[in-house]
């Protein structure tokens, strides 16, 4: 027996390996246990490691960022003698990192704002699963995060907290085939379940054909599946039809669109309503215009004088055609004389009325003696003359002297 | 003829010779390869068809010439990695645990010395890796999982196109002497 062992060890050991393993696997499978000792083992030597790679590859970037791009920037300088594209450089150097800030802030705005309590983490890798539909995030149960728990950004829902060790905990996303979770949509309130299939969009299962579902209709979380608290988006239908027994709903995840490298991890959830309105079309609250400054001389003309050359132009041969009782447009009519000065003007719109305050009773009709366009010119507004009424070019010579 | 005889011998001590590697190496490597799967892929998403665990396994195995030292190198990587992934412990681990095995099988016999061998090595045994644990997914835990023969042959030709490299640079790790 021994020489036999001896002679066949290499085959004994393999065996011996392999039903150790397969017994390990029914066990799991079986009993749906866990060899927890191992994972901890594992996720406790990689992620430290992983952190201090996340750390050394943002040193790196910034270095690259801070250094490389200004060192550019003075090249650049340096080559076109040009301080406008240096100028610009920076410009867009610095939009970028206000870029990066405001994506930072948001995210701490929504978290303070957010009804739920919420821990903020950093995705630290992916799975060794092939598709990359799982992540590594740095918190884990010594941060309060417990498996189940609802993963989120401020676009939407990101995934669930698969399972949890002490630093480090595994997010299933939203696209794994084998995520699922209470839908409702926004404008019909109809329920579904959303199902990740393994690439960019996800679809919502269990709508029957007769329920309406609009293409363009927002997916908010219904709380049904008690991981996700109601209210949260989900994503936008893309593709809406009918199917053999239900309907296809392709929903594009909400929470993927600004980048998944902070999330928030949902320790406490609040059910909030359904809002009425689709994320981006949610009415903004603006504020009341504010008081005219009566130092300042630029509204102030804008409101009752002429605002520019062209409108004076208008409102002095509107008061030379009233003064001449002239109506612009009359066919035959002939032109006023457009060279009365000022003065003539204000003479002659004085006499015709004082004429017109002589020459009709007031009982009589206004309509003769009384045009509409002989009215004094304080009484229309400058903006009310026809525009058809001013010529480009004032005449050389009086049509008629 | 004096030259060819002399030639068999050689190759004999060649094919003999166990590489041997510092412990440091032994566990630095193999989490270094874990390492790089987990982490390098969210920012360059086609390394993910990267086998980098698979490839050390092999070299290890080749190296050592030893099947049961194979078989404990490719149970301990295989277990590692399954640790790291959702699926229950020993996938990963009974698929590494044969290409561990086989590989030092046959570095018993060749001279897995030569750049082309070890291509050739490497391309067998990523698509073996792939099938067998497409068969495995199927037989134990009933998951439908497809496998596409053309797809998983141009991932086993990259992987292959990468081992080379990557063993070259890890046999400057070598203990000599």
């Amino acid at each position: 027996m021994e020489a036999l062992l001896n002679r066949y060890r290499n085959l004994s050991v393999l065996l011996v390996a392999i039903l150790a393993q397969l017994v390990l696997l029914a066990y799991q499978v079986k009993s749906n246990g866990e060899v927890r000792l191992i994972r901890v083992w594992s996720v406790a030597a990689v992620t430290p490691l992983a952190r201090a790679l996340e750390t050394g590859r943002s040193s790196v970037a910034h270095f690259f960022s801070d250094y490389f791009v200004l060192l550019d920037v003075r090249d650049e300088n340096k080559r076109l003698k040009d301080e406008l594209d240096r100028i610009q450089m920076d410009n867009q150097f610095l939009r970028t990192q206000l870029d990066t800030a405001d994506r930072a802030r948001s995210l701490a705005i929504f978290q303070s704002q957010s009804p739920s309590k919420t821990v903020a983490a950093h995705i630290i890798g992916n799975t060794t699963d092939t598709g990359g539909t799982m992540v590594i995030v740095d918190r884990g149960s010594g941060s309060g995060v417990r498996k189940g728990m609802a993963v989120i950004t401020p676009d939407g829902i990101v995934g669930k907290v698969e399972s949890v060790y002490p630093m480090a905990s595994f997010v299933l996303l939203i696209t794994d085939p084998t995520f699922a979770a209470g839908v409702i949509s926004q404008k019909n309130h109809v329920h579904g379940t959303v199902k990740g299939q393994g690439h960019s969009t996800v679809i919502v299962d269990y709508v029957q054909n007769e329920e309406k579902v609009e293409q363009g209709e927002w997916f908010y979380t219904s709380g049904d599946d008690l991981i996700f608290p109601k209210g949260l988006p989900v994503g936008e239908a893309t593709v809406v039809r009918p199917g053999k027994a239900r309907k296809e709903i392709y929903v594009t995840p909400s929470g993927f669109q600004n980048g998944t490298e902070q999330v928030l991890i949902v320790v406490e959830g609040v059910h909030v309503p359904i809002p009425d309105a689709a994320p981006g079309e949610q009415p903004v609250h603006l504020l009341d215009r504010p008081p005219v400054d009566s130092t300042s001389t630029a509204p102030a003309a804008s409101q009752d004088g002429p605002e520019s050359d062209a409108d004076r132009v208008v409102d002095e041969y509107r008061k030379i055609g009233e003064a001449e009782k002239h109506v612009y447009g009359q066919r035959g009519a002939g032109a006023p004389n457009y060279n009365l000065s000022p003065s003539d003007v204000a003479r002659k719109a004085q006499d015709a009325k004082t004429a017109e305050s002589h020459a009709a009773p007031p009982s009589a009709a206004p309509a003769k003696a009384a045009p509409a366009n002989a009215a004094p010119a304080s009484a229309a507004p400058a903006k009310a003359a026809p525009a058809n009424a001013a010529p480009a070019k004032p005449p050389v010579k009086p049509a008629n002297p | 003829m004096t030259e060819f005889a002399e030639g068999f011998p050689e190759q004999g001590r060649k094919k003999d010779r166990v590489s041997k590697f510092n412990i440091g190496a032994m566990i630095g490597i193999p989490l270094a390869a874990i390492l790089f799967q987990v982490y390098v892929p969210q920012f360059i998403t086609y390394l993910s068809y990267l086998e980098l665990p698979l490839l050390v396994t092999v070299y290890f195995s080749l190296m050592r010439r030893s099947p049961v030292a194979g078989i404990f190198i490719g149970a301990g990587i295989g277990l590692a990695q399954d640790a790291l992934s959702r699926h229950p412990l020993g996938m990963f681990g009974i698929v590494k645990t044969l290409v561990g095995y086989f590989a030092a099988s046959v570095s018993q016999r060749f001279d897995v010395e030569n750049p082309m061998l070890r291509m050739v090595l490497a391309l067998f045994f990523v698509f073996f890796h792939e099938f067998f644990y497409w068969v495995l997914s199927r037989a134990l835990l009933g998951q439908a999982v497809d496998f596409d023969p053309q797809q998983k042959l141009v991932e086993a030709v990259l992987n292959a196109a990468v081992a080379v490299p990557l063993y070259h640079i890890l046999d400057k790790l070598k203990v000599t002497g």
